[in-house]
């Protein structure tokens, strides 16, 4: 039993804020019902085959079910639930029409070894998405196999490879990548077989000399992302592809960052070769819990033969699925894709047309930008000037006070907005990298901005034992790391 | 404040080195394990390894970020902390004895005496 004096301290320090996240005691589901589905077995089988453990599955009526999983859902946050900065994550609202369309019987209940003539709609819609990304990227041919953006880029590597190799250019060995690149790309780079070289940023922006002197003809490409992890536009982009060109290596584009710059440029104006895009960020697709999501890649002419089969064709007026690509790098995916998040995808950009896309990325840099302003005031900004459609504070002022970025991000859950990315990138100091995305409201970037402005001055003590009005108090940032446990397994574990 | 203690030496890469007869032992400072924050895992190098300065030789895992070893000097690994294994968090706790990472025996001891003295790593902290 806990003291009275701590109960009341507690209190005090969640009535700071007015947000409250419910907090249910929920068995788990095999817990709710006593008596367990037991059909008797009416069909002969042989005696070693026949079930004798009771089917532990509970029986429970519709009602019961809907109850207990809107009750988990109560427990949990999400895009529909609260802000969700979470820098280089799009974390935009998931829109419901997309929901609508995809959940339709038409669309969800096909069989992907159905044969071609009845599936042309499907086909025609997979094929029109990879036209609308051609054009958003700026690229010559798309493919949506890839699962994921890291999958993307892993399907990039192995174009760049097979690219090098048809033209008897086997010494590449090397890719390189700016110090601020996301993870996943040094771990593409040596999942395809490449030696990862990273060289150091200069105020923020890849260093043209540094990337200079690693050049050479064991460079197979340069990967980068634009606008770069800190939120800044690389304005020596061409300069950087023509010097990577120069070199005989290819251009590999990051889509993470894609919401800054739609309409407005491309990878391709860029001079990029090779370009992922995250469905489930930029065009607003489910994303977190593990997906499913879809990153899609799109090339330039002279790398259209090594896409992974099948190709969608369009052949007069019927769609066809082509496995006759002599140099293909071969399959990346079982079938053809997340086929219910390219749809969705589709959705979302036919929803919006050429302009409405523009006007997105307009949005979200807009925002990204009066947000920084605003907590320009409590935190330091890094590296200053004009964002794109993220930013990087710094808590590394607060460190005297014992304050850290982790316990600003944690402290924010009780104010009802999930925590920024933290420790990312790892050449800003305590960072928390900011994005709203052009969903935020005036009024909710203010209320945020007033979140962090409070969280920042108060006792380092309070902060380091936030939250405290979530579902789930404070969980062991090492236990997590050591011991993860995600099943109905955790609640047992204390 | 960082602790850096005396009688050690120390390099730009936030590792320490104490000199033992001919052999040296080395581990991460404690200004690294604070900025590392709770170690999760380490990865150690196997005893018998050739290691070049400079050169990664293990990776410290922490709930915030992962961080690679470098050598210090030239030399061979002749010892390694097993019990970081099952407990890394050893590196927070006792950082310059019992988060001890590897024992090498060094190509030409000498090389001990370029590294940083405990008042230049001070200043580089500073």
């Amino acid at each position: 039993m806990r003291e009275q004096s701590d109960c009341i301290q507690e209190l005090e320090r969640s009535e700071r804020s007015r947000y409250r996240q419910a907090r249910h005691d929920e068995p788990l589901i095999m817990e709710l019902a006593d008596i367990c589905v037991n059909e008797p077995i009416t069909i002969k089988l042989p005696e070693h085959l026949a079930r004798k453990d009771r089917l532990n599955i509970p029986s429970l009526s519709e009602s019961e079910v809907v109850r207990h999983y809107t009750v988990l859902s109560q427990m949990n946050f999400g895009v529909d639930s609260g802000f969700y900065p979470l820098g280089s994550c799009t974390m935009k609202y998931n829109l419901k029409v997309s929901e609508e369309i995809a959940n339709m019987a038409k669309a969800s209940m096909l069989h992907p070894d159905q044969p071609e003539g009845m599936i042309q709609g499907t086909l025609q819609v997979m094929h029109e998405l990879q036209e609308m990304l051609c054009e958003i990227g700026g690229m010559d041919a798309v493919t949506l196999q890839p699962a994921a953006g890291a999958h993307g880029e892993f399907t990039g590597m192995l174009i760049t490879k097979a690219y090098h190799k048809k033209r008897n250019d086997d010494q590449r060995t090397e890719v390189i990548m700016p110090d601020s690149a996301h993870g996943t790309n040094p771990a593409s780079a040596a999942m395809a077989g490449y030696d990862v070289i990273t060289i150091p940023s200069n105020n923020g922006m890849v260093d043209l000399e540094a990337l200079e002197s690693a050049l050479s003809e064991k460079t197979a490409a340069f990967m980068l992302t634009n606008p770069n992890t800190l939120g800044i536009f690389e304005t020596d982009a061409v300069k950087i592809a023509s010097m990577v060109h120069d070199a005989g290596a290819l251009m590999y584009y990051d889509g993470a960052n894609f919401n800054a710059i739609m309409g407005k440029t491309s990878p391709g104006k860029m001079g990029f070769d090779i370009v992922h895009f995250n469905l489930h960020k930029t065009f607003g697709t489910p994303h977190g819990g593990g997906g499913p999501g879809a990153g899609p890649v799109g090339v330039v002419q002279k790398l259209t033969d090594f896409l992974p089969v099948p190709v969608i064709k369009k052949d007069g007026n019927s769609f066809k699925l082509d496995h006759d690509i002599p140099d293909t790098i071969g399959k990346v995916q079982g079938y053809y894709g997340n086929w219910a998040v390219i749809l969705r995808a589709y959705t979302f950009i036919i929803l919006h047309g050429g302009n409405g896309l523009k006007q997105i990325s307009e949005r979200a840099v807009l925002n990204a930008n009066y947000l920084m302003k605003k907590v320009e005031a409590t935190m330091d900004i890094p590296y200053p000037g004009l964002k794109k459609h993220e930013f990087v504070a710094s808590a590394s002022c607060m460190k005297d006070r014992g304050v850290r970025a982790l316990h600003i991000g944690k402290r924010l859950l009780d104010f009802g907005f999930h925590s920024p990315t933290v420790y990312f990138p790892m050449l800003v100091e305590e960072a928390l990298m900011i994005e709203p995305t052009e969903n935020a409201s005036k009024a909710t970037l203010d209320a945020y901005a007033d979140a962090l402005t409070s969280a920042c001055v108060e006792d380092p003590e309070l902060l380091a034992g936030a939250p405290y009005n979530t579902s789930v108090r404070q969980i062991s940032e090492k236990e997590a790391a050591k011991n993860l446990i995600l099943s109905y397994k955790m609640m047992n574990v204390k | 404040m960082s602790n850096v203690p005396d009688g050690l030496k120390y390099t730009e890469k936030h590792e320490w080195v104490k000199v033992e007869g001919d052999l040296i032992r080395i581990g991460i400072t404690d200004y690294a394990q604070s900025e590392l924050t709770d170690v999760v895992y380490v990865e150690l190098p196997s005893v018998g390894d050739d290691i070049t300065p400079d050169v990664e030789m293990g990776i410290v895992e922490s709930v915030k970020s992962t961080s690679d070893v470098f050598s210090p000097i030239a030399g061979e690994v002749v010892e390694i902390n097993g019990d970081l294994e099952d407990t890394p968090e050893l590196i927070n706790e006792d950082c310059y004895a019992k988060g001890w990472i590897a024992i090498i025996k060094p190509a030409d001891i000498g090389d001990v005496e370029k590294l940083l003295s405990p008042e230049r790593y001070k200043e580089l902290l500073d």
